[in-house]
């Protein structure tokens, strides 16, 4: 199939139309504005929905409501923007409500900067809203994989009945490349029975809530959310790897610090230095397990973590490697972007210090 | 045997879960005689608050979804651009409505999705246990002022019905109470005409329902209904506020 140039944020709304999205609610934020403005455009001609609503909070309730009913519906949103639909997700979670929501992250916190970021790691793997939740978080680093990842995602979460964030960030958004339409692999999704969508002869009728006031019943609901969470543990962890096998050092990193990581590993192997490259695909669940294979091979000097943020992957690794092996980071934060150069200094001196 | 009364079949056979003399009772079966009325139990899909309603779901025979505070609005807009044919109502309170969703009522009025909202006004937050609404009225009591609403402390009590009706897309708005039976009849008469205003696309229709919470009031049943017309319907209207020519 030929290659065609598209941006990010229109090649996300473009895969969410091919991949059955009927509805989508959104409100302006930079750096995902032509996320909302594509789909304002496209989902009319393909008969479905586009509301701009008067706030972060309707968005996330609309697609509640949207998906309550038995819709495809989808949002997305920047930093700020989705700490207010923090609110919704946990409402969906609760709900057992699939949905697809896409951050394109900026740099924090408070209003920030419209730069890209990583810094919405910590929200968006540890559920982000009130309760004990969790949401399945696709991290793409590249348009092709932004695209693949959003048609995926609304399989995802209506097999698993729960909200799917596309973890992407501004550089992604903003960016264009070529891509390939592929045909995604459609996974079997169940019927949606549960739907309160008017009872047509329904025998009983459908209640969607996310109230369990009894203490006993609310028990049992989040033993069935873990019950869920470690089948998806089980089942949907992806990750990519290059040379991590035999390296000396592991640098790990997801999004776009992962593809600049690709061109440091390249660099420091020219120089004969064995390096390696792990990158999660689904940053929860996290491929704690791999990465702990890895990290304990008996080649590996140090893991070197590179995001953009302070230092939030970074605790999963540590909880992944266990202290069998020295950790280090290496981040750039408020909207700047680490450099091959540095990845590549930082790797060599800590090898130095560690030999 | 002649049947004088029955149920209606809008609802489950359900034990209310609502305090002596609360109005939602009253106001569940009025919706659930419409619906049943209008053969629309089941394609209707009902969307309710926070709040001690937050169980209507419980009780209703059509399909309920369960939104959170404030953003009913919200979700029925999702729901009814979905599902352009079938009946679609939120049922919110006044804390729900007027203070927390705020915001959701006044853009889904101005979009003039195609919904009916019915309006629990009583003056007070009832579930939480009796703190001030937006709606409570100036002198009255509540648990977060214990003193009595001030006009220069707390603003004036908002009216929502009159509030939203300036707003074009808004096609039906009536205020009605059910503290009597001529008052029920004609809350009844309005949330039918909602309805059927709603199934033939004329815009967002409103119908705010004056209502008694004698628990969060101090007051017996019958203290509540006096208190309600002396009171509530001195400062909120009651009628048609808005009706859209040609509706």
């Amino acid at each position: 199939m030929a290659k065609e140039l598209w941006k990010g944020n229109e090649a996300i709304a473009e895969a969410a139309v091919r991949a059955g999205c009927k509805c989508f609610f959104g409100y302006p934020i930079t750096p995902q504005n032509e996320i909302p403005e594509y789909m304002s455009m496209r989902l009319p001609q393909v008969g479905g929905v586009f509301v701009q609503s008067e706030s972060e909070l309707a968005a996330i309730n609309m697609v509640y409501g949207a998906s309550a009913s038995g819709v495809r519906a989808m949002t997305s949103s920047s930093s700020p923007g989705v700490s207010l639909k923090q609110e919704g997700i946990s409402a969906l979670s609760s709900g057992e409500l699939p949905a697809v929501v896409v951050n394109v992250m900026r740099g924090g916190p408070g209003l920030g900067t419209i730069q890209p970021s990583q810094c919405d790691y910590f929200q968006a793997t540890r559920g982000g809203g009130n309760g004990d939740y969790r949401t399945i978080v696709l991290a793409p680093c590249n348009i092709q994989e932004a695209v693949d990842m959003t048609q995926e995602a609304f399989d995802l979460a209506d097999i698993y009945r729960m909200p799917v964030m596309i973890l992407a960030d501004g550089m992604i958004g903003q960016m264009m490349e070529p891509i390939e339409w592929h045909p995604i692999p459609k996974r079997e999704v169940p019927p949606k029975d549960w739907a309160a969508s008017g009872r047509r002869g329904r025998a009983h009728s459908n209640f969607i809530t996310s109230l369990r006031i009894d203490a006993p019943d609310c028990e049992r609901f989040n033993r069935a959310l873990e019950q869920k969470y470690k089948t998806i543990a089980e089942k949907e962890t992806r990750w990519e790897e290059k040379d991590a096998e035999g390296c000396e050092i592991l640098i790990t990193a997801y999004g776009t610090p992962s593809r600049i990581a690709l061109s440091a590993v390249e660099e420091l192997e020219a120089k004969g230095v064995k390096a390696g490259l792990f990158r999660p695909q689904t940053v929860w669940p996290f491929p704690s397990a791999r990465l702990a294979e890895l990290a304990a091979q008996p080649s590996v000097m140090a893991v070197l973590v590179v995001e953009m943020s302070l230092g939030q992957m970074l605790e999963d690794v540590q909880l992944a490697v266990q202290g069998v092996k020295p950790v280090r980071f290496h981040g750039r934060v408020g909207g700047m972007v680490p450099s091959v150069e540095d990845i590549a200094e930082q790797a060599g001196m800590i090898l130095r210090e560690v030999r | 045997m002649t049947t004088v009364y029955r149920k209606s079949a809008g609802l489950q056979d359900r034990e209310l879960h609502y305090c002596p003399g609360c109005s939602h009772g009253i106001i569940h079966k009025l919706v659930a005689e419409c619906m049943e009325e209008l053969g629309v139990i089941d394609t209707a899909i009902l969307v309710c608050p926070v709040g001690c309603s937050v169980f209507a779901g419980n009780y209703f025979a059509c399909d309920t979804i369960e939104a959170i505070h404030g953003r009913a609005p919200a979700v029925a807009t999702a729901i009814k651009r979905t599902h352009q044919d079938q009946l679609v109502v939120t049922y919110q309170g006044d804390g729900d409505l007027a203070s927390i969703g705020a915001a959701e009522i006044v853009h889904a009025a101005m979009r003039g999705e195609k919904f009916t909202t019915v309006f629990i006004n009583n003056a007070i937050y009832g579930m939480t246990g009796g703190q001030m609404a937006p709606t409570t009225l100036l002198g009255q009591h509540a648990t977060t002022a214990p003193q009595g609403r001030q006009k220069e402390l707390h603003g004036s009590p908002i009216r929502m019905a009159e509030m939203l009706s300036t707003l074009d897309g808004l096609a039906y708005a009536e205020r009605v109470c059910v503290a009597d039976i001529p008052h029920l009849n004609k809350a009844k008469k309005a949330i039918k005409k909602a309805f059927e205003l709603q199934l033939s696309g004329v815009g967002f229709t409103f119908v705010e329902v004056l209502s008694a919470c004698p628990t969060n009031w101090g007051m017996t049943p019958l203290e509540a209904n006096k208190w309600l017309l002396e009171n509530m319907a001195a400062y909120y209207p009651l009628g048609v506020i808005k009706e859209v020519q040609g509706t």
